[in-house]
C-alpha cells in the first residue's frame, strides 16, 4: 500500500507516455501523429516534475515566512524543453502542408504507396 | 460583416489589455512567475487574435514582415551582446557582475536585458510562424 | 491529503483525453481535446508546484500549438471536406503489444525510483538546495527558477533562443513563400523565386 502511495504519480504518467506512443506508431494520418507526439513530450516532462516534487514544499519562489521549497532545477530543465518541442511541432506542422502539395494526402498509407508505385 | 461585429468590438478591447499583461509578465519575471518565453508567446497571441479577426492583410499593415525579421534577429543579437559586454569591460563571457559597479546591480541588470532579448525573439517567431502559415493558405 | 486528490482527479481527467485523442476519428475534435489536454496538464504542473512550468505550458501548449494545428488543418482539407482520418490498414495487436511491453518495463524501472514527494531522494540534496540559498545574495532576485535561468544557466538560454530562432527561419523557409502552382502540378520546387 505504501508503495502505492509512493508511486502512483510515476504509473500514471508512464500511461500517458504510452497513450502518446500508441498513436504515434499506429495511426497514419500525420496530423494525429505530430498530436501525438505532443502528448509523449508532455508526459515525459511531467515525470520529470513529479521527480522534483517535495513534499509540503512551496513554489521555488524566496519569500520570508517559507522554510520548505520544490527543487528549482527540473523546472529550469522542462522550460527549455517546452520551447523545444514547440519550435519542433511548428516545423512538423510546416512538413506536413509541404507533404500534402507534394503528395495530395496526408494519410501514411497513401503515400507509401505512392512513392511504392514511382 | 454583421456577424464579425461582437468579435471585433471585444477583440478591439481585449488587444491592448493582452499587450499590458505581456509587459507586466515581461518585467515581473523576477518577483514572480513570468519572465522572457511567456511573455513573448502572450504578447504574440494578441497578434495572431488581431490577425484572425481583422484579416491579414491589415496585421501586415501593422506589422510589415520585414520588420519582423529584423526583430527576431535582433533579440538573438541582444543576448550574445550583453555577453560580448561582458567581455569587453573585463569579465568572462556572460558574466553579469562587471556591467555595473556593483555586482548585484549588474546581475539585475544583465538579467533584465537577456530577458528583453528572449521576450523579442520569441514574440517576434511565433508571428512569423503564424503570418507564413495564413499567406499559404492564400491563393 | 487534498494535494493528492486534486492531482489524481486531475490526472486521471487527462488519462480519459488521452484515450479519446486515440479513439476519435475527427480531426477537428482532435485538435480540440489536445487543447484541452495542454491546460489541464497546466494545472498538473500548478498542483506539483511548477508555476513556471504552468506558465509556459497553458501559453505554449493551449495558445500557440493548438492554433498552429487548427492552421494545419484549414491548409491540408478543403473548405467543405469531411475532416476525418482513415482507417489503417496494417494489423492493430503489433502496436499495442510494443506499447504493453514498453510501458510494463518502464513501470518496473519506476520501481526504484525513490517515493514521490520525498525529501531526503538524492534528486534534492546536490545542485538543488545550492540555488535555494545563494540565489538571493548573489544575484538578489527572489525568483529562483530565473536566477538559475538567466544567470546560473544562462549559456542554455542562449541556445535555446537561437533554437527558436532556427525553427523560425526553417518554417519561413519551409512555407514563407505563397504558392505559385496550381495544386494539380506535381513538382512544387518552383516557390523560391524572390529573396
Amino acid at each position: 500500500m505504501q508503495f502505492i502511495i509512493d508511486h502512483y504519480n510515476y504509473w500514471l504518467v508512464i500511461i500517458l507516455m504510452m497513450a502518446g506512443f500508441y498513436t504515434v506508431i499506429s495511426r497514419s494520418n500525420l496530423i494525429k501523429k505530430i498530436a501525438g507526439l505532443s502528448i509523449f513530450q508532455v508526459s515525459v516532462f511531467m515525470l520529470y516534475i513529479s521527480i522534483g516534487h517535495v513534499k509540503d514544499g512551496a513554489a521555488p519562489i524566496i519569500e520570508s515566512d517559507v522554510t520548505v521549497y520544490s527543487n528549482p532545477l527540473p523546472h529550469v530543465l522542462i522550460l527549455t524543453a517546452i520551447v523545444v518541442g514547440v519550435a519542433t511541432t511548428a516545423l512538423g506542422l510546416a512538413l506536413v502542408v509541404r507533404i500534402k502539395e507534394a503528395y495530395g494526402t496526408i494519410e501514411e498509407d497513401d503515400i507509401h504507396k505512392q512513392d511504392q508505385s514511382l | 460583416m454583421m456577424h464579425n461585429l461582437i468579435l471585433k468590438v471585444v477583440s478591439k478591447f481585449l488587444i491592448p489589455l493582452i499587450m499590458l499583461f505581456a509587459l507586466y509578465v515581461q518585467f515581473h519575471g523576477d518577483f514572480g512567475p513570468g519572465g522572457g518565453f511567456q511573455a513573448g508567446v502572450i504578447f504574440s497571441a494578441a497578434f495572431i487574435l488581431y490577425t484572425i479577426v481583422f484579416g491579414l492583410d491589415a496585421a501586415k499593415r501593422i506589422i510589415p514582415p520585414g520588420v519582423l525579421k529584423v526583430l527576431a534577429s535582433l533579440g538573438v543579437l541582444i543576448y550574445a551582446g550583453t555577453g560580448i559586454a561582458g567581455l569587453i569591460l573585463g569579465g568572462n563571457y556572460l558574466e553579469y557582475g562587471v556591467l555595473a559597479s556593483n555586482k548585484l546591480a549588474g546581475q539585475h541588470i544583465g538579467i533584465l536585458v537577456i530577458e528583453l532579448g528572449v521576450g523579442i525573439t520569441v514574440a517576434s517567431v511565433m508571428m512569423i510562424i503564424f503570418f507564413a502559415f495564413a499567406e499559404r493558405g492564400r491563393s | 491529503m487534498i494535494d493528492s486528490i486534486i492531482d489524481i482527479t486531475l490526472l486521471t481527467f487527462l488519462v480519459i483525453t488521452a484515450l479519446a485523442i486515440i479513439r476519435s476519428h475527427s480531426l477537428l475534435a482532435v485538435v480540440m481535446l489536445f487543447g484541452i489536454f495542454s491546460l489541464l496538464s497546466a494545472g498538473v504542473f500548478v498542483v506539483l508546484d511548477a508555476v513556471d512550468v504552468a506558465f509556459t505550458e497553458a501559453a505554449v501548449g493551449a495558445g500557440i500549438s493548438t492554433v498552429l494545428m487548427l492552421a494545419t488543418l484549414a491548409l491540408t482539407y478543403k473548405h467543405k471536406e469531411e475532416k476525418t482520418e482513415k482507417t489503417p490498414i496494417h494489423a492493430g495487436w503489433l502496436p499495442l503489444t510494443v506499447v504493453l511491453i514498453t510501458g510494463s518495463l518502464l513501470i518496473y524501472g519506476t520501481s526504484d525510483i525513490p517515493a514521490f514527494g520525498d525529501a531526503k531522494a538524492p534528486s534534492q540534496t546536490h545542485v538543488g538546495p545550492y540555488y535555494l540559498e545563494k540565489s538571493i545574495p548573489e544575484t538578489g532576485v527572489p525568483n529562483v527558477v530565473t536566477a538559475v535561468l538567466a544567470s546560473y544557466r544562462g549559456f542554455d538560454t542562449l541556445g535555446e533562443v537561437t533554437v527558436i530562432f532556427t525553427a523560425g527561419v526553417a518554417v519561413m523557409l519551409l512555407i514563407g513563400r505563397r504558392r505559385k502552382t496550381k495544386p494539380e502540378n506535381t513538382d512544387s520546387g518552383d516557390d523560391n523565386h524572390d529573396a
